[in-house]
């Protein structure tokens, strides 16, 4: 079985500051995998490399086996198969939540335009925001603005979905809205890799956690046991300080 | 002798007050108001002047304005793109070339389009206006292209990698995601351009022009050396502000519209 998402010895340097040293992670289909760790310990750049909106220094990474580390592979074809959701959602402002949606579907499928409303209106329906197809992003609060980003993005039919940090900018009423909707789109089974702080989140829905620290990945395996009996004085340090505050 | 801040704050008060009411005062008083309306403001001479001020003068310079204002926005996008592109030939062009023509006055451009490049070149730009529409777009283009570029580079990160992400092509990220939020930044700026350059259509008479084609300075000029009196250049004056006044008011509007969608 090829692995929807495939790291090898993925290396990545700002200037002489190394943020990712070495790093060997797969992905199945289907699986959900969070990654958790300290602030600055590379786990967004390591969600970045994976549709390569940050360009590696070293390694490889393969996305159902395409190497999308590969100068010649077709990088925006690639990207069409993996959902990005942001800590800051970056909806385009200048268009409606229908814009937002169906901008990519239009002009990167060449999907007609009442094929692409349709393929919209159930996606927002799933995230619970049928009411706001006409409204601007600015009219929206953080939790509704970061569901519609994951509807624009579950609108190319994405084989899989990375999540960064995407409750991170949340005031902490709205998260709970947010986490049910990826808890859905976790139990329909969609390939989900997750950068998170949520570790009950994590607990409830990761097949595996991943802890980083420092570039590395220290531990790994399923949630009960990174979470509840880590086998690594850094993992225990860094759950100490994050579940008794 | 000490003030109190009270008595001060008084005394400026009344200087700041006093001081411009009387020199505005002496001006009215001491002004020769009947020599002034002789020389600027005979209605006779004025009301001559019309209809063909305004269907000649005040239509070719809305004439040069408008090629120019588009020639330069046509102009001025792809070496913004240059100016912000991964290469660096492409970089030095554009930054060449907004250096060059911001650098020169307009009056030069004009003339080197109209006069020198047709004889060095053998290549003359068609059409009555073309010359100095062209001439008038490209010093437009050099000022847009950095307007252009600021709005470009205003517009957040996130936008370009939220497009990309969705595999958007990078092109198809600029001209569907970050352009039209881009003008919307740039409406100040741009109608700021516009003005200049319905001002700096009256400098296109360094190329001559006809009866047909002569703009409203020049063709206030004319009046003057016609009429031996200054009423042309007034009508003139306030024919300017009938356009510009209308074109900021409008920019206003649509900035002020755009901006609850933000």
């Amino acid at each position: 079985m090829i692995p929807a998402i495939e790291l090898r010895g993925l290396r990545k340097a700002f200037g002489d500051h190394l943020v990712l040293d070495g790093i060997d992670l797969q992905v199945a289909a289907g699986e959900k995998v969070c990654v958790i760790g300290p602030s600055g310990s590379g786990k967004s750049t390591m969600l970045r490399c994976v549709n390569r909106l940050e360009e590696p220094s070293g390694g490889q990474v393969f996305v159902e086996g395409t190497e999308i580390t590969d100068p010649e592979c077709d990088l925006d074809d690639i990207r069409t198969r993996i959902g990005m959701v942001f800590q800051h959602f970056n909806l385009f402002p200048h268009l409606t939540v229908m814009g937002n949606l169906t901008v990519a579907p239009r002009r990167v499928r060449r999907m007609a335009k009442n094929e692409a409303v349709v393929t919209a209106r159930q996606m927002l329906a799933r995230v619970g925001l049928s009411e706001k197809e006409d409204a601007y992003p600015a009219q929206l609060s953080g939790g509704q603005q970061q569901r519609v980003a994951i509807a624009r993005a579950l609108c190319m039919d994405p084989d899989m979905m990375l999540f960064d940090e995407v409750t991170s900018a949340l005031d902490p009423e709205l998260v709970g809205d947010v986490l049910k909707v990826m808890r859905d789109l976790a139990d329909e089974g969609m390939t989900m890799l997750v950068v998170t702080h949520e570790m009950g989140f994590a607990r409830e829905v990761a097949d595996r956690v991943v802890f980083l620290d420092d570039g590395q990945i220290v531990e790994e395996g399923p949630p009960a046991q990174v979470l509840g009996a880590p086998t690594h004085e850094r993992t225990r340090r860094f759950l100490d300080r994050v579940l008794h505050h | 002798m000490a003030l109190s801040r009270r008595q001060r704050s008084r005394l400026i008060h009344f200087t700041t007050t006093a001081v411009p009411l009387a020199v505005l005062l002496a001006v009215v008083l001491l002004a020769d108001w009947s020599a002034i309306q002789q020389a600027f403001f005979q209605p006779e001479i004025a009301a001559d002047l019309f209809p063909r001020i305004v269907t000649v003068g005040v239509k070719n310079t809305l004439i040069y304005t408008t090629l120019a204002f588009i020639g330069g926005l046509l102009i001025g996008l792809p070496i913004a793109l240059l100016r912000l592109s991964s290469v660096r030939p492409y970089r030095w062009f554009a930054a060449t070339y907004i250096e060059l023509l911001r650098g020169v006055p307009a009056i030069v451009t004009l003339i080197a389009v109209g006069f020198a490049i047709p004889i060095a070149l053998d290549v003359r730009v068609p059409g009555q206006y073309g010359p100095a529409a062209l001439a008038l777009a490209l010093v437009a283009a050099a000022y847009m292209a950095e307007t252009i570029r600021a709005g470009i580079q205003a517009v957040p990160r996130g936008q370009t990698e939220a497009a990309r992400s969705l595999g958007m092509s990078p092109a198809r990220t600029m001209i569907a995601i970050v352009i039209p939020q881009a003008f919307r930044i740039m409406i100040p700026p741009l109608t700021n351009e516009l003005v200049l350059l319905l001002k700096d259509s009256s400098l296109v008479f360094v190329l001559g022009t006809t009866a047909e084609t002569v703009e409203l300075a020049k063709y206030g000029r004319d009046a003057v050396s016609r009429t031996f009196n200054g009423t042309p250049l007034t009508v003139v004056a306030l024919l300017y502000l009938a356009i510009s006044l209308p074109l900021t008011r409008l920019a206003a509007h649509l900035e002020r519209r755009g901006a609850p969608a933000r």
